[in-house]
């Protein structure tokens, strides 16, 4: 354990390090990670005042809240593991991985968790200007502030494992990057992204819970936006924490496969 | 020590040559074969491919046997192609193989236990495992907590590599920012921090010049007599076998040919020596003495029959007037050369 945190504390250094090797790219990373929620943001916001100020639950206030917090658990969850992988396999870093006597999905972790710690405290302090300039409502609850924090931390541990998953395609196939585009297409859609999934056809909602991707951003939004009383957040942590369980399996169970894939063929 | 043998049954030298009981590397009976899938040609073939892939088996590695003893440095040599590379991949636990047994340190590499991935390492000189943007110290720091080198020793052995292949400026400069040779130098340091006692080389002087390649050479050979480090290594310099291994192993298209001393080797493919002389002028005709090589000014080179050697030195010195006379093998990747295309299995 103490060997792992060394691990995880060194990874943070080189992360650290490299991040600031390009500084220019960071920033323009950032902008694109706060443009995409706040197109939505106009749009629904647009929409909703043209639709007497509201849309189902949603009043203008409540979109411009949605997409604020959206954005910054989007940013949370968010990894990058799934157009890094194939790149790893193809230029051999892989190989060098599997020769050490670490699992190197702990250096993904770390590099993850060190990244967010850069870019997150930027990040807010937009949201907390976007909010003031579009007038966003927050009214959340004690409790749900409470159940929040799982609620996120389970979210990222999720969408990192499932997309940890995924990315192992890249042991089967060189075309990852048409995998890449359905999953996000899917998690664009479903996870509440595109708009808030209770504004949704009831099908698509339906859909969208029982797969995992709602649970993995739309969930603590909501949760934090006050959409979900303390029974539901608590029933979403309990969907959270089987999804993990699966996701766990998974990355566990492909990642044996891709190995014995990768070293039947080699590379 | 000599394993010249292409029997695919093992039963003629292979089984003459018991492995060591102490040895550190032993291969039994390795084999590898890839499954590639055929691309032919055309339209038609194509989408027909698109339906039914047609898969061929390759074989890379074919029944090959081998021990290392502690200590040893080992030339694995062989032409592109011939299955070096895959063999340094199995024994270092990147590849599964299709056949065949392998221990190295007593573990099965494929297995890749954390016990045996800790005293093992490989380089391979067209890859590399330093991060790319940043100064080679981080990979190195990382290095050293994934494989819970104690911090004393770490800097004892950081000081030790940074003095043998003087990489004093180089560990704080971006790795992109380097030259080729320089990375090598650092991709060998990190390679080697943990000090393992098993060293896998795939072509680590690989596109470098002649001064880097001699360091990257010192430098092994120190590695291996301070630490006791066996050593299997691939190149296609002959510098670098001649250098650093009494013994080599050759493989051709995956089958071993050749396990035994690296003169033996040589002596066995020489055909010819050839015979410097000098003389007043290019104007003599020595044709009758063996083939000329060269002339310049006044100074023969004769290729001549080995057997024949000792007594066309003996006419030549009685005929002319020889002011000067050298007898020398043939350049030894010559010789290389000449087995590879004579062993043809």
């Amino acid at each position: 354990m103490k060997g792992l945190l060394q691990l995880y504390v060194q990874q943070f250094k080189t992360t650290f390090a490299t991040m600031f090797q390009y500084r220019a790219s960071l920033v323009i990373w950032m902008i694109g990670q706060v443009l995409e929620p706040l197109v939505y943001l106009i749009v629904w916001s647009t929409v909703s005042n043209g639709n007497g100020g509201s849309i189902e639950s949603y009043t203008t206030g409540a979109f411009v809240s949605y997409f604020i917090i959206l954005m910054l658990v989007n940013q949370f969850t968010y990894t990058w593991v799934m157009f890094d992988y194939e790149y790893r396999i193809r230029e051999g870093y892989l190989s060098f991985a599997l020769l050490k006597p670490v699992h190197p999905i702990h250096s993904d972790i770390a590099d993850n968790i060190m990244s967010k710690s850069i870019t997150l405290p930027v990040l807010t302090v937009i949201a907390i200007i976007l909010g003031l300039a579009f007038h966003a409502r927050l009214s959340v609850t004690p409790w749900l502030a409470v159940l929040f924090v799982p609620g996120l931390l389970l979210a990222f541990a999720l969408r990192f494992l499932l997309e940890w998953t995924l990315a192992q395609s890249a042991f089967w196939t060189t075309r990852v990057s048409a995998i890449n585009q359905i999953y996000f297409f899917l998690l664009l859609f479903l996870s509440g992204q595109i708009a808030p999934l209770s504004i949704l056809p009831r099908a698509v909602q339906v859909a969208a819970k029982i797969l995992p991707f709602y649970w993995t951003i739309g969930f603590p939004t909501e949760l934090l936006l006050g959409k979900i009383t303390v029974t539901g957040a608590l029933l979403g942590i309990g969907v959270q924490v089987v999804w993990l369980t699966i996701a766990v399996f998974l990355v566990r169970f492909v990642w044996r496969l891709g190995v014995k894939a990768y070293s039947a063929v080699g590379q | 020590m000599v394993n010249c043998n292409q029997d695919k049954s093992g039963s003629t030298s292979r089984s003459a040559k018991q492995p060591a009981a102490n040895a550190v590397v032993q291969i039994q009976g390795l084999s590898k074969t890839y499954m590639v899938n055929e691309q032919e040609a055309g339209a038609k073939a194509t989408i027909r491919g698109i339906f039914h892939r047609k898969k061929t088996e390759v074989p890379a590695v074919d029944d090959i046997s081998f021990s290392m003893a502690p200590g040893e440095i080992v030339g694995f040599l062989g032409p592109n192609g011939a299955g070096k590379t895959t063999t340094l991949k199995m024994l270092s636990g990147l590849l599964y193989p299709t056949w065949g047994s392998a221990t190295v340190l007593g573990h099965i590499p494929w297995k890749r236990e954390k016990a045996f991935l800790r005293q093992i390492t490989l380089v391979m000189g067209q890859r590399n495992q330093l991060v790319w943007d940043i100064a080679p110290i981080h990979s190195f720091e990382l290095n050293r907590v994934i494989y819970r080198i104690p911090l004393d020793d770490y800097q004892r052995i950081l000081k030790e590599l940074t003095d043998l292949l003087e990489l004093g400026p180089l560990l704080t400069k971006p790795v992109r920012n380097l030259s080729l040779g320089e990375r090598m130098k650092c991709e060998v340091a990190a390679a080697l921090l943990h000090r393992p006692q098993v060293v896998f080389l795939d072509e680590p002087t690989i596109g470098l010049d002649v001064t880097m390649q001699r360091r990257i050479r010192a430098f092994i050979a120190e590695y291996n007599k301070r630490f006791g480090a066996t050593v299997l290594m691939t190149s296609h310099y002959m510098a670098d076998v001649a250098a650093l291994c009494r013994r080599v192993v050759v493989i051709h298209h995956g089958h071993l040919l050749f396990d035994g001393e690296l003169s033996i080797l040589l002596q066995k493919f020489t055909s010819h020596k050839t015979i410097s002389i000098q003389l007043g002028e290019c104007q003599v005709d020595l044709n009758k003495y063996g083939e000329v090589l060269s002339c310049e000014e006044g100074r023969y080179v004769l290729r001549v029959p080995k057997a024949e050697t000792a007594r066309i030195t003996e006419r030549l010195l009685a005929d002319l007037p020889v002011v000067d006379l050298l007898v020398e093998d043939p350049p030894i990747e010559e010789v290389i050369d000449r087995a590879f295309t004579e062993w043809n299995p």
